[in-house]
């Protein structure tokens, strides 16, 4: 097993990371921009390296530099987390050449993923339905315009490079394409080092069901069941859960096998995930493949019992899938909410501040992976999560109730976060039944729109 | 400062919260406006980034921009200010 790894991420995924690697006995080396130096992550971690000012470009995203640290501290890998360098081709490539596992899919399996055009079609080759949506990337106002006019608005504007819902906009006609298209390319570039945008139709109403994949050197590809991620607001997930309440046994099955055929056809290793859409008839069309571990892994991990981290790492390292695996079985219902430093009340504008109180919850059926504490300054140059608060029991019903008193234990001021929205979803009877679209949230954020006023 | 207080005519965009300042589109794109320029109400004037969420900073009101009080990608703290645009020829 590898001896000393390097977590080229920073918040609650580099603690989360660092833990598993703890229980393997394996060492680790954090990194941390200029704005990070107070941050979580550096107090368990074995050895900590700056490595740039606070701009994410110069810092998290600077692969020269993180190889330079992985090469002088000794580090055998590199696990890059979710975002950032995760689905970084380049990145994944260089690690390789320069004697490094990279934890995570291969540069071919990343060049796939990440290239949704040849992604798409290579699916439709498979069997695997497809969203229509543009031939390949634009790279101008005028190509999206025209790609826009050849698919029929509305469409969506996504990152090439990236997925995680950053850097979407939905464009209703021509002049809202217009204005959306640099600001999107912004925040692809931001996000993802790869200003590249690509676009889908929109598909009214569906729910977004997505599978976890694992699949070893070898080719042997499992899944682990479904996330049922259709809580969104502005195409980030707020609420995900295994598995879903809209999959009957036989769709689950028609899906499960699905998500493998798309996994296989572009010879997937490591952990993935299949993401759909699904229409209110059952029907369902492959969206991406996320080359990376997600951020709504832990629920998987819950209705499993896996260590999703330890698997990526002992899948790196060469060794095969166990066969206990296959099936494997999942127990009871896991609920995840992503509690985000936003002001619900102030259309969710991103809240930055000092953390003054902070009373984590506990108690019987939950998990919390955060890298708050009390006196912590959240940096204004990250994203805005700032836990995953996620609850376990033997039914639906029971997550949801072990949820809400997770939710009402939990204190975090000044700063404003999306725990009272949470709270109130929970109490909502169509939440409760399960019944629900990607535009549920506009139940309680009537006016939110992807364009502004 | 004192002598845009004093001006009734002149009124002050400020930071909304605090963020990353940018004065165009994308680093190889014109800036959305200069000093001099003549502005609609809700003509966008800038983006701010907080927490890798870019918000589009908006004109309050019809007017010509006499200062650009912001550099470019630089931290600022929430309500400092960013332009100060001159209303006095509108009505």
């Amino acid at each position: 097993m590898f001896s000393k790894i390097l977590i080229a991420n920073r918040g609650e995924i580099a603690l989360r990371i660092a833990r598993s690697c703890r229980e393997l006995g394996i060492k680790t080396v954090a990194v941390y921009s200029e704005a990070d130096d107070k941050s979580l992550h550096l107090k368990l971690a074995d050895e900590t390296v700056c490595i740039g000012p606070p701009d994410s470009r110069k810092s998290y995203l600077h692969q020269e530099r993180i190889l330079d640290v992985a090469k002088k501290t000794g580090a055998q890998a590199i696990h890059p987390g979710y975002g950032y360098l995760a689905e970084n081709a380049t990145f994944a490539t260089a690690c390789l050449n320069q004697g490094f596992a990279f934890i995570g899919p291969t540069p071919l399996n990343l060049k796939l993923a990440g290239d949704k055009i040849v992604a798409r079609k290579m699916m439709e080759k498979a069997g695997v339905p497809v969203i229509p949506g543009s031939r390949g990337p634009v790279g101008s106002i005028e190509e999206a315009g025209i790609e826009s006019e050849r698919i029929g608005y509305p469409v969506m504007l996504k990152s090439a490079g990236g997925g995680g819902g950053r850097g979407i906009r939905i464009c209703r006609n021509a002049a809202v394409l217009a204005e959306e298209f640099p600001i999107a390319g912004m925040e692809a570039r931001a996000s993802f080092g790869n200003g590249e945008l690509y676009m889908e139709k929109v598909i009214v109403d569906p729910r977004h069901i997505e599978f976890q994949i694992l699949a070893d050197r070898d080719g042997n590809t499992i899944h682990l069941g479904e996330r049922e991620c259709t809580i969104q607001r502005r195409y980030q997930k707020l609420i995900e859960e295994s598995p879903s309440p809209a999959l009957t046994p036989r769709l689950r099955e028609r899906m499960g096998n699905a998500a493998v055929v798309a996994a296989r056809a572009i010879a997937y290793f490591n952990a993935g995930t299949v993401e759909f859409l699904m229409d209110g008839n059952g029907n369902f069309y492959f969206m991406e493949m996320n080359a990376r571990i997600q951020v709504e892994h832990p629920v998987t991990e819950l209705t499993t019992g896996l260590d999703l981290i330890k698997e990526q790492i002992r899948l790196a390292w060469g060794e095969p899938l166990r066969d206990s695996l296959n099936p494997v079985e999942s127990r009871g219902w896991a609920i995840e909410c992503r509690i985000n430093a936003e002001d619900p009340e102030r259309n969710f504008a991103p809240c930055p501040g000092t953390i003054k109180e902070y009373q984590p919850p506990g108690g019987f059926g939950v998990r919390l992976d955060t890298h708050l504490y009390q006196g912590y300054e959240l940096p204004i140059y990250y994203d805005s999560l700032l836990a995953k608060l996620i609850t376990h029991d033997r039914t639906r019903e029971g997550a949801i109730r072990i949820m809400k008193r997770a939710l009402t234990e939990f204190r975090i001021s000044p700063v404003k976060t999306t725990i009272p929205l949470h709270l109130k979803i929970m109490d909502d009877p169509v939440f409760q039944s399960g019944d629900f679209t990607t535009d549920y949230i506009r139940k309680f954020v009537p006016d939110d729109d992807d364009e502004d006023e | 400062m004192s002598e845009t207080e004093k001006n009734s005519h002149r009124i002050e965009v400020r930071a909304p919260m605090s963020g990353v300042f940018y004065k165009s589109p994308a680093p190889d794109q014109p800036p959305y406006v200069e000093v001099g320029d003549v502005v609609r109400k809700k003509q966008v004037l800038a983006l701010l980034e907080t927490m890798k969420v870019f918000q589009k900073v908006k004109s309050p009101a019809a007017g010509i921009i006499v200062e650009i009080a912001a550099r470019n990608e630089t931290p600022l703290k929430d309500e400092q200010i960013m332009f100060v645009i001159d209303i006095s020829s509108s009505s």
